[in-house]
């Protein structure tokens, strides 16, 4: 009788680390953790405007990829978060977090603006487009580097330096705009080059967003391939796991420290220069608009998998035009969209518990 | 002088919202818990705080303000220690890394605020602007002494908020270098292993200490809504702005609360400071606004340069704890 499990004290509920999981398992959690989202966003719309959640998946649907105009500016700013996210990834597998992915790419924005601005009428298109590229790429690297270089040096929290990063990046946008302001007052820079579209990426096979996704799925490809077979990929999954194990093995800490910070902020300047040359031919202080934050989730939940953060940034996307539809549609504000994406995000993170974890409940008696 | 008076007190005003926000999050810290989420808990915090107001407000003809500022006080705690107990209950509970966790909790605090900020005033009509008077008139009663000259316009023209936020820097002092239950939280934050041995209880410790960090922040969203933007709500993302400079704030602060009151009224001088300068234009004035950021950024090179034992963080800030892990 004393030997009932209740008596004996044992806990209701019994946590355990999982040896490992089955990879359709662990997708089969995320993709309850998903419907899950799905559910309680669509119960937050329903108790907001009243209608059946399906019809305003619907609507979403409808708003995220219903006409191919639509469609192709759901898949551009799919690809520029897309892109942050690849270039975040190197720095979180490395375990170096870096939150500044905002200013990276507004300073990779401005390298880009300025080349359009100053060099848009000497330069053929060609050439004009490969140098604004490696402008974006030095700018987004430098900034990446300046906090990779106080860490690997002096071991400055890196997470609260890159974040102050982005306001510095925020403020030397401010007074790139307010330099370059057309018309003058108007605090905005407006469509840069609209006469002569210098550049501008151009259309190809009649699609205007085509260089864009090129662009961004190389660097995917180029990037999975890195982490994964390259030694400088090893030496950064080393340096995560455990930097006194790549110490030991002989690895330069501080050397990969900072030569991955370069590699991750200059790709969130390629990000940058997408924004300005590839999609709005402008420059503001929301030319990030949040994206750097958002991608941070991106890559840490695809694993640093490149092409399953192709899956989350379509996703992600996907809700965010589909909630701007819902929005204008039932005379809503678009904020909603954050609301969704913090909800399944809360899910999903949360699901990660049940993928590593296994949760066993006080059996009646044994 | 009238100019040093009006970049006084728009400092101390400036310093106050981030000083919540700061002392909440030292608060959540020490128990090792780095959230992320600060915007996000200080906007969660304005904006129920308005909406308890509001309804008050609407719901009866003459509304006393001491009534809605009563309820605009409980919702705006019970709201942010909410959104802290989701950053808990994901982090503690179920082990998500606490950097994405907060990043999302930002993200969803400021969707759910802007969102119902931008349908009360689309509520409201007319001039398209909510705004709850009566309360902030409560929140924005200076003290009695207001009136004596200069020393009462540089140091007692403040709403009570104001002065809260000191008394509570004060109160957490005390709290957590002299009770034994503010030591027994700073331990679980220092190293959680040998807290649990010496039979301290880890998740509850970290727990309370999240929600009522996140209530303490989101006071910092109510004093932003009530006192700084006078009861209106505007979508223009000020709190979020507001909200890093407090994660900044409490790294200036070395992680000690009597710090981040000087600390804060010293960002507040500094951002407010171009505004007061002569003879600058508006593109100088933009890169005079990264002062904050830079001296937030000098301080945190310098404190990992001298690396003095007592300015360091928690030790395991950031990091889960899980019993069988060791």
């Amino acid at each position: 009788m004393s030997n009932s499990a209740v008596e004996r004290g044992e806990p209701l509920i019994h946590v355990s680390k999982r040896v490992g999981i089955a990879q359709s398992k662990a997708w089969a959690i995320r993709g309850a953790a998903l419907v899950l989202a799905l559910m309680i966003s669509g119960l937050v719309i329903f108790s907001i405007v009243h209608l059946s959640p399906l019809k305003v998946y619907g609507a979403m649907f409808e708003g995220a990829f219903g006409t191919s105009r639509r469609a192709w500016v759901t898949i551009r700013d799919a690809m520029m978060m897309l892109c942050v996210a690849v270039g975040l990834a190197p720095a979180f597998k490395m375990r170096f977090w870096n939150i500044g992915a905002e200013g990276q790419i507004l300073v990779g924005a401005i390298a880009t603006a300025a080349c359009m601005i100053y060099l848009g009428n000497s330069l053929p298109t060609p050439a004009l487009l490969a140098v604004m590229m490696v402008v974006s790429v030095i700018a987004g690297g430098v900034w990446g580097l300046i906090p990779g270089v106080f860490k690997a040096r002096w071991g400055t929290n890196e997470t609260l330096f890159t974040l102050m990063m982005n306001y510095v990046a925020i403020q030397l946008t401010s007074f790139a705009v307010s330099k370059w302001e057309t018309p003058i007052g108007s605090n905005s820079v407006g469509i840069i080059n609209q006469k002569s579209n210098a550049g501008w990426f151009p259309p190809i096979f009649g699609q205007a967003y085509t260089l864009n996704v090129v662009i961004v799925l190389t660097l995917a490809v180029l990037m999975y391939v890195y982490l994964k077979y390259s030694k400088q990929g090893y030496e950064i999954s080393v340096v995560g796991d455990s930097e006194n194990t790549a110490r030991y093995a002989g690895i330069s800490v501080r050397k990969v420290y900072i030569r991955t910070m370069f590699l991750s902020g200059a790709i969130c300047g390629i990000a940058g220069f997408l924004a300005v040359s590839g999609s709005s031919h402008t420059i503001s202080v929301d030319t990030a608009g949040g994206r750097g934050f958002t991608a941070i989730i991106v890559a840490w939940l695809a694993k640093f998998n490149t092409f399953v953060m192709i899956l989350f940034s379509f996703l992600l996307m996907f809700l965010e035009k589909g909630a701007v539809e819902i929005a204008s549609r039932y005379n809503l504000n678009s904020f909603v969209s954050d609301i969704i994406t913090g909800i399944l995000l809360f899910c999903i993170l949360g699901s990660e518990f049940f993928i590593n974890y296994k949760v066993s409940f006080r059996r009646k008696h044994s | 002088m009238t100019q040093f008076i009006s970049l006084f007190q728009a400092a101390i005003m400036f310093g106050s919202v981030i000083m919540f926000g700061a002392l909440g999050e030292i608060l959540t810290e020490r128990s090792g818990n780095l959230n992320l989420g600060v915007p996000g808990i200080m906007y969660l915090g304005g904006i129920a705080g308005l909406i308890g107001s509001f309804f008050y407000e609407a719901s009866t003809t003459s509304p006393s303000p001491v009534v809605g500022m009563l309820i605009a006080l409980v919702c705006a705690f019970g709201m942010a220690a909410l959104g802290g107990l989701i950053f808990s209950f994901l982090t503690i509970s179920l082990r998500a890394n606490q950097n994405v966790t907060g990043l999302t909790l930002t993200i969803f605090g400021g969707g759910v605020a802007n969102f119902f900020g931008g349908s009360l005033n689309k509520l409201a009509g007319g001039v398209g602007q909510i705004s709850v008077a009566a309360t902030s008139s409560a929140f924005r009663t200076a003290t009695p002494l207001a009136g004596m000259g200069t020393a009462g316009k540089l140091f007692f023209s403040y709403g009570f908020l104001a002065y809260a936020a000191i008394v509570i820097a004060v109160f957490l002092h005390y709290f957590m270098s002299r009770s034994r239950k503010g030591l027994n939280l700073r331990a679980v934050g220092e190293n959680p292993g040998t807290a649990d041995a010496a039979g301290i209880n880890v998740t509850r410790n970290k727990y309370l200490a999240t929600c009522m960090g996140a209530g303490v922040s989101g006071l910092g969203g109510l004093y932003y809504v009530m006192d700084y933007t006078k009861g209106t709500w505007a979508n223009d993302g000020g709190i979020e702005s507001l909200g890093w400079l407090a994660v900044a704030l409490v790294i200036f602060a070395t992680w000690k609360p009597l710090n981040a009151i000087w600390g804060s009224y010293l960002f507040g001088l500094l951002f407010w400071m171009y505004f007061y300068i002569p003879g600058l234009n508006r593109s100088s004035q933009e890169l005079f606004k990264m002062l904050p950021y830079i001296v937030t950024l000098v301080v945190l090179v310098a404190v990992s340069l001298r690396n003095k034992k007592e300015n360091q963080p928690p030790a395991s800030l950031g990091l889960p704890y899980f019993r069988e892990e060791r």
